[in-house]
């Protein structure tokens, strides 16, 4: 078993990784431990996103507040609507930070100034294209992926059901949204704005998909919402269509809550409802216990920068550090 | 497992009187905590961190069902209030004036991070008693809201005269004769009469119905100065009309259906419900019942809204108990006749 340094907080994990190089966990309550400081961010805090050159964490809180913190637990304000909860929240490249709250979305520019989008339906979820010059939100019956520098109207991504979460794949070239249902469903988005239909459906999940993550080139993504990881394979043009998923650290006892892929090697942390940590090698599927059995579900989990250490944290607030 | 948070969910056409309510409840001291999800923040005076707004939003689920809807906003804001369960006993749900109660209600059912968290308690009408009439005959939704209704507000008694209000407590009755009726005024109600009722509670369906359990042909008088409330069960299903209000009567095209009867066969009762359910689910409102099954030493009870429906054994039938089922449906264009022909069908 690796080395583990744990944590006990009071509420659930929103959070846990590293500012900086430096461990950090952020949790519902509002608190943020950075090493052994730690600091009030929001009256309640609700998301939390690390920046692109993993030098600050920036999070959206029932205060209404978007905060950045860098590793030595320095703030700045970023952002406040009042009265709002700030449930989402985004990072991408040049600083970019991106947050929604009920059919508006906001871009805040490595300047401070703020772009709104807005939208006829609730923003779900919301995501920078690689180079950042694209916001997509997830909303109900598709997507939506805004230019962030213009005032163009947006490409929509059509598809009949509630979506609630959006990644694009590193490379550029996929975006998969999170469904109310129990499904992932992609696009390409090379043929997005002609709108020629090349939809990717990724069913058969028991539970609904709430954790999902792109392997280091982007070759996999991994998710959650079954007792396995389902890693569906996005190497070829049109990504997983006609190919079966991987199942990886299948526990026929306790369903996955959390994936995180390691950031170098094609390797996936794999977290339990019932706290239990597998690393998995994605060719071989051979697994490596690196937490046993905890009080709760796994809700957060992130490499270091070199995919040394693991930071996970449960929904009960346990946390801690697993070096490997 | 931790026990379920309860969920009241609060409807009421503009001007009823909700707002009011939730002031009360959340000024008034009972030993409770309640986080509280509106729309509007700004028309609660009271500064309290666990007042959440939410734009109201609908998806249909992707089953090709218009009526299995739910609210996508509530399921966030749950999920997160969830995430320090520890700050409140039990949620509030204040709905817009044109609500339609159904995906709020669906929600606690069809969402299941959702159903394993919350569990719906009750859904609560305010009414507006000099408006009322008026509201039945030019919004839908107003209807909607009393037939769905656990428990109904007939609020602002005030204002109007004893006629007035006999008038509008039959116009409730009419539409949900299963509703618990309150009178009030400034929505000054006792506030363990609207909160921890069970309405949706399986072990609990019922005991708040009075009317239901009694099993009389006719209503008993829950507001108590009443000369005569219709129950499903009268035959002269007009008498709305006849009762002297003229023409500002709305005609209502929601009714309540009360099928009573010997035990039934659980092979033929479950088809039975499970098709009217699929094929009428869009037309049913509520539907309840306590069900005795040959043979069975236990209550069967189930409940539903639109075509969810949700059953279970309740406990042993006592001996002084007679072995007789009973169901209640409120919704629109309903078949009398229909059901209770096929209902018959299953009896044992």
């Amino acid at each position: 078993m690796p080395e583990i340094a744990e944590n006990q907080f009071d509420t659930y994990v929103e959070f846990a990784g590293f500012i900086n190089g430096k461990p950090a966990f952020a949790t519902a309550d509002g608190s943020l431990k950075i090493d052994q400081s730690i600091i009030t961010t929001h009256d309640g805090l609700l998301s939390a996103s690390l920046s692109q050159d993993c030098k600050q964490l920036v999070t959206g809180g029932e205060d209404g507040k978007v905060m950045a913190t860098d590793g030595d637990g320095n703030t700045k304000l970023l952002a406040e609507l009042s009265h709002k909860w700030i449930d989402q929240i985004a990072t991408g490249p040049m600083g970019l930070v991106g947050f929604a709250s009920g059919r508006t979305a906001y871009v805040v520019n490595n300047d401070g100034t703020i772009k709104e989008f807005t939208h006829t339906r609730s923003i779900e979820g919301l995501c920078f294209a690689p180079k950042g010059k694209r916001l997509a939100i997830a909303r109900y019956n598709g997507v939506s992926l805004f230019w962030t520098g213009m005032d163009a109207d947006p490409v929509e991504l059509e598809w009949a059901g509630a979506h609630t979460d959006v990644t694009i794949s590193p490379n550029g070239k996929f975006i998969v949204t999170t469904m109310q249902e129990n499904a992932l469903h992609g696009w390409r988005i090379d043929n997005a704005a002609t709108g020629d239909g090349k939809h990717m459906r990724m069913t058969g999940y028991p539970a609904k998909v709430k954790s999902i993550s792109w392997s280091a080139k982007g070759k996999w993504l991994a998710s959650s919402g079954a007792e396995a990881a389902i890693c569906w394979p996005f190497s070829a043009k049109d990504g997983p269509m006609g190919k079966s998923p991987k199942e990886l650290g299948t526990r026929g006892n306790s369903m996955v809550t959390c994936v995180c892929c390691h950031p170098v090697k094609d390797v996936v942390a794999i977290g339990y409802a019932d706290g239990m940590i597998l690393a998995v090698k994605i060719d071989d599927a051979s697994e490596a216990v690196l937490r046993k059995i905890g009080k709760a579900p796994i809700s957060t989990m992130n490499w270091d920068q070199k995919g040394m250490r693991l930071a996970f944290g449960s929904e009960e607030g346990e946390a801690g550090i697993i070096t490997l | 497992m931790k026990k379920p948070i309860p969920v009241t969910v609060l409807t009421g056409y503009l001007g009823s009187g909700k707002t009011t309510l939730l002031n009360r409840i959340l000024s008034e001291s009972h030993g409770k905590k309640y986080a509280v999800i509106v729309n509007e923040f700004g028309e609660i005076g009271i500064d309290n961190d666990l007042i959440v707004s939410s734009d109201e939003e609908i998806y249909e689920m992707n089953n090709g069902c218009v009526c299995c809807t739910v609210r996508g906003d509530l399921i966030r804001v749950i999920s997160n209030l969830m995430k320090r369960r520890g700050r409140f006993d039990a949620i509030l749900v204040e709905t817009t004036g044109l609500a339609d109660p159904a995906p709020v209600a669906q929600t606690f059912f069809m969402d299941e991070d959702v159903r394993q968290w919350a569990q719906l308690d009750a859904v609560v009408a305010l009414v507006d008693a000099k408006h009322l009439m008026l509201r039945l005959n030019d919004a839908p939704e107003a209807e909607d809201q009393i037939a769905f209704a656990d428990v109904v507000l007939l609020n602002k008694v005030d204002l109007v005269t004893d006629d007035e209000r006999k008038i509008v407590e039959a116009a409730i009755r009419t539409i949900n004769p299963h509703a618990t009726v309150y009178p009030t005024e400034r929505a000054n109600i006792d506030l363990n009469h609207i909160l921890d009722r069970g309405a949706f509670d399986l072990t609990r369906i019922l005991e708040n119905d009075p009317d239901f359990l009694k099993g009389s042909d006719h209503s008993p008088d829950h507001t108590h100065d009443h000369d005569h409330t219709c129950s499903p069960d009268c035959d002269h299903h007009d008498h709305g009309h006849g009762h002297g209000h003229g023409e500002n009567i709305h005609d209502t095209d929601i009714t309540s259906v009360s099928l009573r009867g010997a035990t039934l066969n659980p092979d033929l009762f479950f088809p039975w419900i499970n098709k009217i359910t699929q094929i009428d689910g869009p037309d049913i409102l509520r539907l309840k019942g306590i069900i005795a099954f040959k043979d069975d030493p236990e209550r069967y009870v189930i409940q539903g809204i639109h075509m969810i429906v949700e059953g279970d054994h309740q406990r042993p039938w006592h001996d002084d108990e007679p072995r007789e089922s009973r169901l209640v449906f409120i919704g629109r264009n309903l078949d009398r006749e229909k059901l209770e022909r096929t209902f018959k069908a299953c009896y044992a």
